[in-house]
């Protein structure tokens, strides 16, 4: 016997860990999961293996104190040795772990998998996605930049919307009143012990009912779940038509977690390491603090709803969703498993799938938020400058002055939370700038108390020229009745040259 | 492997409970258990107020904090000031560092607000060229009294409690301002307020605190 069977022989007698792993991976499954969409399941486990051994190679170096923290990434990023690139893995490899969990939810969801007997396994799952997250968000305040520190500002003044004990719950979450060092231990303790510990434990319990249950066939439409006779039909599936899970299904896995791996380090290679950006120094104000990927579609609904329903939808929208996820199995845990037949499941999952792309797509430029430097960076074209009037142009000043540029762009440059004001004209009238200048509304501020009356005149007389040459601007038409003492003009219309403005 | 313990099988193991099931040995075992439970109540306790500890210490946070020179505000300015957070350790580092802005209403009228943004607590950009407070992050907009002007936020910026001594600016500071400390709504007095500012800013001309 060579020596390393010898070896073997010896450890096995001791450890007898070879009939329960031969059972657990010989198991009989249906032919049918041996497919490339039941790849993610096993996808999300390699990414968290990677998560975890990163993780601890990140934490050879990392010291969790707010006076350092800032200054060890840089360190980690300049000095030690491929130290960025490991930063930059644990940081791509939570991207594509958050993407790869919701994906193998949604697979699963549409597979119906959620259905009897595997009740608990969609449950543990639920909390397994939400761990996820809360494993990239904690690890976001770990890179304790400027990001990580208003993150948590965020977080903490969402949870002070919680009424009675909001205040208590900052507290507890800032570790004290402030956000300062003893909230980066807390979140350090959160992310590197107490969620991974769980993640880890759920996992394992998650796999344990996936080998004892077996997986998921494929569903067909018209076969249906029943609770009496499920168990024996999946029997039958398995052990008539199947094959044994390793290898038959599990080569694909192992492909499909190779080539995932590879994603990430090429992502890690190519992208680098995500930040930090500046110090987490709260006095530099100078800052326009964004949430990383998986959590920018949150960023976009908390700019788009209305004041009056926020705290509610803070408040009451998460509970409910995960109630929803958490209640599925027991509201639909029979019956049809196929997609063919469940059209509002799929309508549910391509709703879900297209809000999400478009609140992402929409937080990466960030309409509803002023352009800071607009009134300073982005001159207006020359084109709206020529054969202008020495007032006109003075309105033209002020308008860039008084930084009304970050909101309103002007050829295409500026900021784009109120409307583009290149045909201004043709929509408001002069009174009507100037009511809409000096009062606001619609979710514009009144500047009646910052612009002189000079001011508005040129400003509003600049508004004015804002307008396609081939279309006039508006122009009130009793004003004209009024300036001919109260007797109309003939017609403001002639012929062939379309309307035109009286003066 | 023939040398491998057989496991009892589940037979044997229901017998050898049952035999147990009333005995003194049982009667032992449940009196163990007891006593590992009453461990762990009161074990619990010093756990659990170690991690409540910074919700129970809440007010002891707040002191009155120095800005200087009450001279140095000019009239009709806001200005960017820092502070050092009043209860802080060394390793708190830079974030110990507070900002808030100081307005000079006029002569020895001073307002001091937060920097957090009513909304979600982002930092606020003071504009003095239009009078304006903006946030970077959903967009808000503040007057420069700190009223509400657009988007998000549903109130003024917070302000804290101020006092002048031996000519000092003095303000009481030493927590993050959210929505939770007193951010209460109030019904202002008799004066109403003007529409668009309608929403639940503090009230106009009064200097009533927004930060508990
Ligand atoms: S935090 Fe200022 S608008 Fe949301």
């Amino acid at each position: 016997m060579p020596w390393y069977r010898r070896t073997y022989d010896w450890l096995e007698r001791r450890l007898q860990l070879e009939g329960p792993i031969k059972d657990a991976v010989l198991h009989p499954v249906p032919k049918s999961t041996a497919s490339w969409w039941y790849v993610f399941g096993s996808a999300s486990a390699v990414l968290l293996v990677l998560q975890v051994v990163t993780g601890i190679l990140l934490a050879l170096v990392y010291s969790p104190s707010a006076s350092h923290a800032w200054n060890i990434l840089q360190v980690l990023n300049q000095q030690v040795p491929l130290g960025w690139f490991l930063r930059a893995m644990h940081g791509w490899g939570s991207n594509f772990m958050v993407a790869v969990v919701v994906i193998h939810m949604a697979q699963v969801f549409l597979f119906g998998a959620y259905k009897f007997p595997r009740e608990l396994t969609w449950i543990i799952g639920v909390f397994l996605l939400l761990l996820t997250l809360g494993m990239a968000f904690t690890g976001q305040v770990l890179r304790f930049d400027q990001d990580a520190y208003w993150g948590l500002a965020i977080g903490a003044s969402i949870l002070g919307r919680v009424p009675w004990i909001g205040g208590q719950l900052v507290h507890l979450m800032l570790g004290g009143p402030i956000i300062n060092g003893a909230t980066l231990t807390r979140f350090f303790a959160l992310h590197v012990f107490i969620l991974p510990g769980t993640l880890l434990v759920l996992t394992v319990l998650h796999v344990w009912m996936v080998v004892k249950l077996g997986i998921n066939e494929w569903p067909m439409p018209g076969r249906l779940v029943r609770r009496e006779t499920y168990i024996q039909e999946y029997n039958e599936l398995a052990h008539k038509d199947g094959l044994p899970f390793f290898p038959g299904a599990a080569w694909k896995d192992a492909y499909f977690a190779a080539a995932i791996l590879l994603a990430v380090a090429i992502c890690a290679a190519i992208f680098g390491p995500y930040g930090p950006t500046g110090t987490p120094d709260p006095t530099v104000i100078n800052t326009v603090p964004r949430p990383d990927p998986p959590f920018l579609w949150i960023y976009t609904v908390l700019s788009y709803l209305p004041p009056e329903m926020e705290t509610p939808f803070l408040l009451i929208v998460p509970p409910i969703a995960i109630a929803v996820l958490l209640g599925l199995p027991f509201v639909a845990g029979v019956g049809e498993k196929s997609w063919w037949r469940r059209p509002v499941a799929v309508f549910t999952v391509m709703f879900l799938a297209v809000c999400w792309a478009s609140f992402t797509h929409l937080a990466t430029s960030t309409p509803w938020s002023p352009k800071m430097n607009a009134w300073s960076g982005s001159p207006i074209p020359t084109a709206f400058l020529e054969h202008r009037t020495p007032l006109e142009r003075q309105g033209a000043n002020v308008f860039q002055e008084k930084q009304c540029r970050n909101c309103h762009s002007i050829g295409g440059s500026g900021g784009e939370r109120g409307p583009a004001l290149d045909d201004v004209a043709t929509r408001l009238t002069e009174d009507q700038l100037i009511r809409q200048v000096l009062l606001g509304g619609g979710n514009m501020p009144a500047y009646g108390s910052t612009l002189s009356p000079p001011e508005t005149t040129a400003l509003v007389r600049f508004l004015n020229t804002l307008h396609p040459n081939y279309q006039p601007a508006a122009s009130d038409a009793s004003r004209a009745v009024a300036e001919q003492g109260g007797v109309p003009p003939a017609s403001t219309v002639e012929p062939g040259n379309g309307q035109h403005k009286t003066q | 492997m023939d040398e491998k313990l057989p496991p009892p099988s589940p037979h044997e193991q229901e017998q050898l409970l049952e035999r147990d099931r009333i005995s003194r040995r049982s009667f032992l075992m449940n009196v163990g258990l007891a006593i590992n439970a009453a461990v762990g109540v009161l074990l619990a306790v010093p756990v659990v107020a170690y991690i409540l500890g910074p919700v129970m210490r809440r007010r002891e946070y707040l002191t009155w904090v120095d800005l200087g020179d009450a001279a140095k505000f000019n009239p009709g300015e806001t200005k960017l000031v820092s502070f050092r957070n009043p209860f802080t350790n060394e390793w708190d580092g830079e974030t110990a560092n507070i900002p808030a802005y100081v307005r000079t209403a006029a002569p020895g009228r001073y307002t001091v607000f937060a920097v957090n943004c009513a909304h979600l607590g982002c930092p606020v950009r003071w504009f003095s060229e239009s009078q304006l407070f903006m946030c970077p992050c959903h967009g808000g907009v503040y007057y420069a009294d700190g009223s509400r002007a657009s988007g998000p936020p549903e109130r003024g910026l917070f302000e804290y409690p101020t006092k002048i001594e031996n000519g000092h600016l003095l303000i009481e500071a030493g927590q993050m301002p959210t929505l939770s400390n007193r951010a209460a709504v109030r019904p202002c007095g008799e004066q109403s307020q003007p529409t668009l500012v309608k929403r639940i800013a503090p009230c106009p001309g009064t200097d009533e605190p927004t930060i508990g």
